[in-house]
């Protein structure tokens, strides 16, 4: 039974492979001498290569960021309210790179991936990465596709750090850089519900040091841990309380420890499962180490102005009035230094109930901004 | 363009950095961009305004100009512009305190409270004036700080600030010889450019 497509969306969509014979070197001091990058694309190459777009994925986040895998997939990429026909990131106009990155578990060389030196998954030993080295991955691609210089390099949350990170070591190859609910480094307190995360996994006595995988297991309940305390940085007390208030799966109370009594218990557990059946701990770990490590400035004396002086993009920044783990406070940070450092930049502080989400939700104010800002954007 | 931009746009040289606060669509920014190679940022708080000014490629920065303008540095624009929205801040005495001190010039609109047909209204009706141009009742107004040219210019010297120039011009932004005479009587709108008094006093080519 062929089933159609809504006509906004980009439709089936089919990953593709490109694999790297030439050593990377690694912020960490290693190198990794070979790895593959899984990517989608959407749209067209124009003849001069000047409508690239390049999506960079948030934590958990991967690849495949818009369209369908298969006519019966039940839910679209995870960025297609935004990517498609007709939406902000307009496909009839923009070639779109949607890659998985480096360290990841849905393609790309990662920590499940075998190594080849050994035969066995990398697992732990797998090196610790940064935005950095991701950019510098990203941009290998980008010369594999034959893009020179993208149109835009968009991300939100720590996507929007790759982005930032593009403006700085990249200064010639975009032309706009969009960083979504994105801050130019973590606050103590971010970093604190990373590590609170990360024991979740470490102590968990399936994660086996890293090596899981050779011993058939998973450490699922460190991994759910690890999620449940991620999402609810990730909503709003507001839209949690919308959502679940205190909401009650049976009547009565049981008064007892190991139920499920709580809508919203049920609600973590539900998406700490789900998680921890598709994504990978190391992944993990890795991932909200780069998160913890990005702070560009460090290599600038500590002055945001400076780090963005040598920047030739034109920004735009957006954020979000409930998100407090990426909060609107973070993102005036980096337009104030911006704007210090004279660039071109708009901001937005969108009125949305929904916390860091938001960004991915089709909110009409934040869909018609980005929408007037990509039109803009000369081939 | 807007009338009252029109004559302000004649008073920023060309190439010169601008903070536009209360930027609304981006209009006079983006005439400046357009003729006048002028570059710099748009402060504005209303949505759509805002992303109209996004539409028109403005640096439109999203920031309610009550809280001050604490996030840009000292004399960090050649000029710091407001037109429309000093009788509509919380505090206009401090807002003007934080555009002398960000920028190196001031142009400043605002409606004049002093005008005869206000004084006529509230004279005759006893009750605070609605006209075509400010069709506000009082307790729904944006405008909670009105002001006569005299209390503006009060204020300007209490704060040692050097008024430039001063216009004093009708609905219709025209500036006859009635609103010269009796420019606090006959005068709707000011247009005024003021100076820092930390300022040395340098000639900008206009």
């Amino acid at each position: 039974m062929p089933t159609a497509f809504p006509p906004d969306s980009v439709g089936l969509v089919v990953p593709q492979m490109a694999h790297f014979s030439e050593p990377l070197a690694l912020a960490c001091g290693r190198s990794l001498p070979a790895y593959d990058l899984i990517y989608e694309t959407y749209g067209q190459l124009n003849a001069t290569a000047s409508n690239a777009v390049l999506i960079c994925h948030a934590l958990s986040g991967h690849h495949h960021a818009a369209g369908f895998h298969s006519a019966d997939e039940r839910k679209p990429g995870w960025w297609d309210s935004c990517i498609g026909p007709g939406k902000p990131i307009d496909t009839t106009k923009f070639f779109v790179v949607s890659l998985n990155n480096l360290g990841g578990c849905n393609g790309s060389t990662g920590p499940s991936s075998l190594n080849p030196e050994t035969g066995r998954p990398f697992g732990a030993d797998f090196p610790v990465l940064t935005v950095e080295d991701w950019v510098h991955s990203q941009a290998r691609l980008a010369d594999r596709l034959g893009i020179n210089q993208w149109a835009a390099v968009i991300g939100g949350s720590l996507g929007g750090m790759q982005a930032l990170q593009w403006s700085i070591s990249y200064p010639d190859r975009l032309r706009h850089c969009l960083a979504i609910a994105s801050a130019p480094k973590l606050s103590a307190q971010n970093i604190a519900f990373n590590e609170v995360a990360r024991q979740a996994i470490l102590t968990d006595p399936e994660f086996h040091g890293g090596s899981f995988q050779e011993k058939g297991v998973i450490p699922k309940r460190g991994l759910m841990l690890a999620r449940m305390v991620g999402h609810i940085t990730y909503l709003s007390d507001d839209s949690m309380g919308e959502k679940f208030g205190r909401g009650l799966k049976n009547e009565n109370l049981n008064y007892d420890f190991h139920s499920v009594e709580f809508q919203v218990e049920s609600y973590l557990r539900y998406q700490g499962e789900e998680f921890s059946g598709r994504f990978d701990a190391n992944t993990y770990l890795l991932m909200t180490k780069a998160l913890d490590y990005f702070d560009p400035a460090a290599n600038f004396d500590d002055d945001l102005a400076k780090t963005f002086a040598g920047a030739k993009a034109r920004f735009c920044v957006m954020s979000f009035t409930t998100d407090w783990r990426f909060s609107p406070a973070r993102s005036r940070e980096l337009v104030d230094a911006l704007m210090a450092a004279k660039k071109d930049v708009c901001y937005l502080e969108i009125d949305a109930p929904q916390g860091h989400d938001a960004f991915l939700i089709p909110i009409p104010r934040y869909l018609q901004a980005f929408s007037n800002y990509m039109n803009r954007i000369e081939l | 363009m807007r009338a009252d931009l029109e004559i302000i746009q004649d008073w920023i040289p060309a190439g010169s950095r601008v903070l536009d606060l209360g930027c609304g669509d981006g209009e006079l920014l983006s005439w400046l961009r357009d003729n006048k190679q002028v570059t710099g940022y748009g402060l504005e708080n209303d949505p759509d305004n805002i992303a109209e000014c996004v539409a028109k490629g403005i640096n439109v920065i999203e920031q309610d100009l009550d809280k001050g303008l604490g996030n840009f540095a000292s004399n960090s624009f050649d000029i710091v512009v407001m037109t429309q929205a000093l009788q509509a801040v919380h505090y206009p005495d401090r807002i003007l305190d934080e555009m002398l001190r960000v920028g190196r010039q001031c142009i400043i609109t605002f409606p004049n409270f002093g005008h005869w047909r206000c004084r006529w209204y509230l004279a005759s009706k006893g009750r605070m004036p609605v006209s075509e141009f400010l069709p506000y009742t009082w307790y729904n107004t944006p405008n909670i700080h009105f002001c006569t040219f005299e209390d503006f210019e009060a204020l300007c010297s209490e704060r040692e600030a050097r008024v430039i120039n001063r216009l004093a011009v009708d609905q219709q932004h025209r500036h006859g010889w009635a609103s010269k005479l009796w420019p606090n009587l006959l005068g709707e709108i000011g247009i005024y450019r003021v100076s820092s008094p930390s300022l040395q006093d340098h000639q900008i080519a206009v």
